[in-house]
Formats: structure tokens, sequence, C-alpha cells
């Protein structure tokens, strides 16, 4: 569903990726590790053009997205994403960031965008804060809104760039459980963590990133498990 | 020479004439510098690099010359251009409203690069546009941040607008002047003028503070 071949991205002479070759299946869940500063955000944003690639080409669906006339705002509706800082529109009720995309995006009417709203808020878990503004909610909630929001758009696949990162500890179960139900529930996904447990959990295949080039890659149990290579092996004996 | 208060009431009249003539152009100079201000800061963040240029020459000219020079620029220099008189109000309220512009342009680049980066990739990653994105998630929460220095601004021009009774507008200091030729008070009707501009400029700062506080960015 979404393939990169030879991405690279640089920020002056800071080569971030340099050449990343992936290819994400449908229904795939595929995880993303590294140390801080290895590229995998940078990584993640490349999908939906957030960051533009210096080279390479990124493909979704079979179409080359790089191509400088393909409209990425058609592209960005269909993958939604999850930020580390939730940024959730700070001005809008919880279910005015939920409604906005849909209506403005996809043409969607008020009474079917609210709908759909309070099916999802249901779905993560806070019906009841419909109306709220972001402020009033704890982190956890503000994250889930903002699953919400994306999943709202009806996504073909979900990037998670680092989701719980900016969590109290308490709070990052109830997000995780969202992002797992989503994975059961066959979501594509593409998901930057430093949750290594969960990354075990859910993952269909991990990616291990250092240095902005994919260093290992396979299934939880292979590279979480029986790393191969020594920078992999460095890397999961800090963290685990 | 004692000072004498007896007077005041008598000139009081001749001056809130005056008064009106300084709200009408500060309130006309901030309106047209509103219009300027927000296309030039717009341009300015989001514009094509010749907008950019534009603006950035027009901004840093306005707020490196005097208002005064920029008055007589339009009021005596202008006429030479056109082959036709500028009329004092005219000239007035144009070189205010240019000058103000300038500086709202300032406030608007501010308040819309103080809105966090994650807000525009939030909304772009849903599949909104740039412009749609400007409108429905920066502008709402740059707003915001842009009403208090607008309410400065106009402090300003409120002060500023005196600068304009050297063109013979009759408005607070000028008809203050004209008082003096007829009272020889000078003291007197300065300390009275002084205090009409401090009455409005307190004013506007509490409704300033009031707004800033009512206005508070939630996030």
């Amino acid at each position: 569903m979404i393939k990169t071949v030879g991405l690279r991205k640089s920020f002056g002479n800071n080569h971030v990726l340099r050449g990343i070759d992936v290819a994400i299946k449908p229904h795939e869940v595929v995880v993303v590790i590294g140390p801080s500063g290895s590229g995998k955000s940078t990584f993640l944003r490349c999908l939906n053009l957030l960051e533009k690639p210096s080279s390479g080409q990124v493909f979704f669906r079979g179409h080359c997205i790089t191509d400088p006339h393909v409209n990425v705002n058609e592209v960005r509706r269909e993958m939604g994403m999850v930020f580390q800082r939730f940024n959730l529109f700070p001005h809008m009720s919880v279910i005015d960031n939920i409604t906005l995309g849909p209506m403005k995006v996809r043409g969607v009417s008020l009474e079917e965008a609210k709908q759909t709203a309070r099916d999802l808020l249901r779905k993560v878990g806070i019906a009841e804060k419909e109306k709220d503004y972001p402020s009033e909610l704890s982190g956890g909630q503000q994250q889930r809104v903002a699953i919400a929001r994306a999943l709202a758009m009806k996504p073909m696949a979900m990037l998670f760039d680092e989701a719980t990162s900016a969590l109290d500890p308490e709070m990052i179960g109830e997000v995780l459980d969202v992002i797992r139900r989503l994975a059961e529930e066959g979501m594509t996904m593409v998901v930057v963590t430093h949750e290594m447990g969960f990354a075990r959990e859910v993952g269909d295949r991990v990616l291990f990133m250092d240095e902005g080039v994919i260093v290992e890659e396979g299934t939880p149990e292979q590279v979480l498990g029986k790393p191969q290579n020594p920078r992999t092996q460095a890397f999961l004996s800090k963290v685990l | 020479m004692a000072l004498d208060f007896s007077i005041i009431p008598g000139i009081i009249p001749a001056l809130l004439l005056g008064t009106r003539l300084t709200i009408e152009l500060a309130v006309i100079a901030v309106a047209i510098g509103l219009v300027i201000g927000s296309f030039a800061g717009i341009a300015r963040v989001g514009g094509s690099n010749v907008a950019r240029i534009v603006t950035g020459v027009y901004v840093d000219f306005i707020r490196g010359t005097p208002l005064l020079v920029q008055l007589f620029l339009v009021y005596f220099g202008l006429p030479t251009l056109i082959r036709r008189p500028v009329p004092p109000f005219i000239a007035a309220i144009t070189a205010m409203g240019v000058n103000s512009g300038a500086y709202i342009a300032e406030i608007v680049r501010a308040g819309i690069q103080s809105v966090d980066r994650g807000q525009m990739e939030a909304a772009r990653s849903l599949g909104l546009t740039y412009s749609q994105s400007m409108r429905y998630i920066i502008f709402p929460q740059a707003l915001r941040r842009i009403i208090p220095p607008l309410g400065n601004e106009f402090i300003a021009m409120l002060k500023d607008s005196s600068l304009v009774s050297v063109i013979a507008l009759e408005e607070l200091l000028r008809k203050g002047q004209v008082v003096i030729t007829r009272t020889f008070r000078p003291f007197e009707v300065y300390m009275v003028v002084a205090l009409i501009y401090l009455a409005m400029t307190l004013a506007i700062s509490r409704l300033v503070a009031w707004s800033e506080r009512r206005l508070r960015v939630v996030d």
C-alpha cells in the first residue's frame, strides 16, 4: 500500500534519511524503532509529504506521490496522522476538531460528520467529552481525540509519530489500547514508538533505524528477540 | 503669574471639537491600516518572493522614517506630482493609514507566526489545503493574539495624530493652539489637552488589558 524507493532527506548538510526502501502491505502494522535522531519521525513525515523528500520516491496505492503533479491533499486525506504533541485545534471543541476534516475535505454533511464523530468518540472511550475544549482534557484524552480526528477521514492507513511519548506514564495504556484495537481491525499502520513491549505485541514487522538507514528488519521476535546487527543489539540493551 | 483654572470651562467645547477630529483621524487611519496591514502581513508570511520583498521594503521604509516626513511627502510632495492640491484631511488619513498599515502588517505577521507549527501540520495532514488551513485553523488562533497589540497601535495613532496639527487640521492639539491665541494661557490649555489625550489612552489601554484576559490563548 505504501512503498518508498531510495528515500533520502537532508536538512542542509544534515543527512537525516540516507536511502530508505520499504514496502508496507495492506493491513500490515509496521513498527519503527531506533534511537533519537535516527530519522524515524522524518521517515514517517515523508510518507504523507509533510516533509518533502530530497530524492527518491514514495508510492501510495501504486501511484508515485512524490511526482510534482500529484495533488498532495488528495493523498493526505487517505493517510491519518497522529502526532507526539497531539496538535488538536485549541480554539475548537472536541467534536468540531473531529468534524472539520470530513466536512471541509470530503464534503460530508454536518449531521453525518457529527454522527461519525460521536461513534469514534465512543470507540476511543470519551463520548461524554464532545463539547469540551482540548485544554480541558488530560493528555491521554487529547491523544484519543487526535486519533478520532484522524479516523474521521476514513483513511486507508494511519501514521503514528511517537503518539505516547508526550504522555504521563499512567495515560500511555489508554492510548495504546486504542491503537491496538485499530491493529486488530486490520488498519494499515506505521507506528514510530519507544514502547518496545507494544512493538512486540502489535507489530507484524519491526524496522530498526539508525543514522538514516534501516539497519535491521523482521518480525518482532527476530528483531527484538534475536537481533543480529551489533547496532540493534546495543540499542535494545539500553532500552529493554 | 499664577495658574488660572477659571478659563477651563470656556475652552472645553472647542477642545472637544478637536478631540472628535482626533478620534476620527485615528479610527480611519487604523481602519485603513487594518486593510493594508492584513494583506501585507499575510503576504510577508505566505506570499510569493516578490510579494515578500515588496511588503518588506514597505514595512522597513515606513518604520524607518518619521511619520512627520511621510505626512509632508503626501501633503507637500504629492501635489507637485499629481498637479493638484491634496486636502489636509485626505493627506492626514493617507499618511497615517499607510503608516499604520506597516505596523499592523508586523502585528499580523507576528500573530500568524506565533501559532504553533504543529497546527498547520495537523490541518494539512487531514487533507485541508493551505488556504483552508489558514482560514479555519491559523487565522482564528492568530486573531486572539493580534487584538491586544492592535489596541496599542490605536493608542499610538491617537497620539501621533497630533502631528497633523502642522498641516492646519484642527484636531485636539491644533484646537489647543487656537484657544491659546484667544486666552493667552498656554500652560493651562496644554495641560487640559494632555489630560484629554491621557483619558483616551488610559481608557483604551484598560480595554486592551481586559481583552488580553478575555482572549488568553488556551492550549
